[in-house]
């Protein structure tokens, strides 16, 4: 498969601080890829330096096929953006705003099929000011796509929104990567990682710190499934490793996280160890990116 | 989902939807449109209304004697107020009456020299007083069309206007869009760059269309300000001095990252020309060593040209020097805001 998208050994430094650190991806043609990380991670620096709109320090970027110092405007005419926040005109109605994007690019969707797209139809005469959050992000998202764009870059495109507003978006995403486009976004969301992404690139302190598709970074756990509880007397972490089937085992919040392989047979074990100590509570779920980002850093994503 | 169709033919032109957009935007802010329209009428009505022409005030005489009252009494020129001597100098000391007459002989007059209304009252009285003698002379009213206050002050408005227009409806606009990242946003875009500064100086060219019939109208008819010069010519100076002004707003914006900042910078750009630039009052009142300085303002440049156009109804060639200084202006200004300009 072709790579739409490519960068090798990306740089940016503020002053003493390295955003991005050495920094390689490539994002292949029809595939929604991910970068997913906390907040300081350096996920926008990175994708504004692959939207060409912030100079890297150092490092090549590859878009399209094309670079940016040479190809700016032939590169612009094939890609869609949203940035993290734009606050479009509060007083253009919403088909306004679609116009005036749909007019820079020399090709297009008719606006009726982008207000469809996204469900705005029904507000195509309200002012921006007048629009849901849900809304105003699916109208940022609709300018993203007035030039039916071959690559559209997305950076946190839900962030903030209603869980009902978030699953909408994630429909539109999901229409536009089902013909063959494709997609590059940041979230700090795991569920919205697994749900869109073919493959993610955890990203920490300007490093990608992990790299594969959710599937498989969930399985570099050792299992797919996760055991919380908490003792009134405390254990070290360590002392639950012999367990049977039990791959991982960490310290959360107020007692102990283990990865587990099997649960019918690690579940009965961890009880008979945890009963004469005193359990206060057990739960378990199926592990998450956010699993694998814990077991990664150490930190949670949205800390 | 359907399948989308891609179209290739472009139905809109950029220039006119961006145009579009500035011009919805403006008319959709209400205060944004009182400010532009409104404001410069009130401030003309008010100041038209404050330095209205009216006829000549009496001169306030104090007099000790009822002869001399009866004398200056019958004169339309002098209102009288007779009073004991050390009354009528605290009178004049306090500024009550402009002038103290003693009867004499030879007749006194006591007048503060630093008051222009006392010297005037000085005057008028010894003229009714000694009536003169031959030669004759005569004395001939004048009060012509242009030489009223309200005839200066609207050309002078009419810069004001569009100097404080261009820098707002330019400057402020801009940073307004750096700070909501929307300059980033079109920027992610292929949009011409130059297209998008063509935008605002369209949008001030159709604006002054709308404002100049508002102003000059008015002026019209509630003032009877007539134009003595040629009616395009003055439409082309309007339309320079907006071009000129644009280009200093968008300099002003080129780097500002918040909207206090261009406040700012705008209202220091403005301040010397309100002051400076004959707005309200003429620069002949400024000392001869600030002359120069004054001359190279772009709104004393405006100003001046449209005056002459209105007023004394000049042609092209005599305002060449005005219209080229703000020429350049226009042109510098636009050249230095696209070199350092920050799109991202």
């Amino acid at each position: 498969m072709t790579a739409a998208l490519r960068c090798d050994k990306l740089v940016k430094k503020y002053g003493q601080l390295t955003a991005v650190d050495e920094l390689d991806l490539e994002v292949r043609a029809g595939e929604c890829f991910g970068l997913l990380g906390p907040n300081g991670a350096g996920k926008t620096t990175t994708v504004e330096i692959l939207e060409g709109l912030n100079e890297p320090t150092a490092g090549t970027v590859e878009v399209l096929g094309l670079r940016w110092d040479r190809d700016e405007r032939a590169l612009r005419q094939r890609l869609g953006v949203s940035l993290q926040e734009t606050h479009l005109p509060d007083r253009l109605t919403v088909e306004e705003n679609l116009r005036m994007f749909r007019s820079f690019y020399s090709k297009g969707q008719p606006i009726p099929e982008v207000l469809e797209t996204v469900e705005l139809q029904d507000k195509r005469s309200s002012w921006t000011e007048r629009l849901s959050g849900g809304q105003k992000q699916r109208l940022a998202v609709a300018c993203a796509l007035v030039s039916d764009p071959e690559l559209l870059f997305l950076d946190e495109p839900t962030t903030g929104l209603d869980p009902q507003s978030r699953r909408q978006l994630w429909d539109v995403i999901l229409a536009f990567k089902a013909r063959g486009r494709t997609v590059l976004l940041t979230t700090h969301y795991m569920d919205e990682a697994e749900r869109l992404c073919d493959r993610v690139a955890v990203i920490d302190k300007g490093k990608v710190i992990a790299l594969g598709t959710p599937k498989e970074l969930i399985a570099s756990l050792g299992g797919d499934q996760v055991v919380e509880f908490a003792t009134r007397e405390p254990l070290a972490a360590d002392e639950w490793r012999g367990l049977p089937t039990v791959r991982a085992a960490r310290r959360s919040a107020d007692g102990i996280a283990l990865t587990v392989e099997q649960l019918h047979l690690a579940l009965p074990a961890i009880l008979a160890r945890a009963e004469p100590l005193g359990l206060t509570r057990l739960s378990t779920h199926q592990a998450t990116l956010e699993d694998v980002f814990v077991h990664l850093t150490g930190r949670h994503l949205r800390e | 989902m359907n399948a989308p169709t891609t179209t290739s033919a472009p139905s809109f032109s950029p220039l006119r939807e961006l145009t579009l957009a500035r011009l919805r935007i403006f008319f959709r802010e209400p205060g944004a449109v009182f400010w532009t329209f409104g404001f410069p009428l009130l401030l003309s009505i008010a100041l038209g209304i404050a330095f209205r022409n009216r006829p000549a005030e009496p001169s306030i005489v104090a007099v000790v004697s009822p002869e001399i009252q009866a004398k200056l009494g019958s004169n339309a020129q002098f209102r009288t107020r007779l009073l004991d001597h050390p009354g009528a100098r605290e009178a004049l000391r306090t500024g009550k009456v402009d002038l103290v007459v003693l009867a004499g002989p030879p007749i006194a007059y006591l007048y503060d020299p630093a008051r222009p209304e006392s010297r005037l009252a000085r005057a008028l009285a010894d003229a009714a007083l000694h009536p003169p003698g031959p030669p004759e002379t005569v004395d001939t009213p004048v009060t012509e069309p242009g030489s009223r206050y309200i005839d200066f002050l609207i050309p002078g408005l009419l810069g004001m206007q569009l100097m404080s227009a261009g820098m707002w409806g330019v400057g402020y606009v801009v940073v307004e869009m750096r700070t909501k990242k929307l300059l980033k946003r079109l920027v992610a875009t292929p949009m011409s760059r130059g297209q998008f500064l063509w935008s605002f100086v369209v949008m001030r060219a159709i604006f002054l269309l709308m404002e100049l019939p508002v102003l000059l109208g008015f002026a019209w008819l509630v003032f009877g300000v007539g134009i003595t010069g040629s009616l395009p010519l003055l439409v082309g100076i309007s339309l320079l001095g907006a071009l000129a002004f644009a280009g200093i707003g968008l300099l002003v914006a080129s780097r500002a990252q918040n909207t206090q900042t261009v406040s700012g910078l705008i209202n220091l750009v403005m301040l010397p020309m309100f002051v400076g630039s004959g707005v309200f009052f003429s620069t002949a009142r400024f000392p001869e060593s600030v002359q120069p300085v004054l001359r190279i303002l772009p709104l004393t440049a405006l100003n001046d040209a449209l005056r002459a156009v209105m007023i004394d109804g000049a042609g092209p060639r005599a305002v060449a020097a005005p219209l080229a200084l703000l020429a350049g202006t226009a042109a510098v200004s636009f050249f230095a805001a696209l070199r350092v300009f920050r799109w991202k």
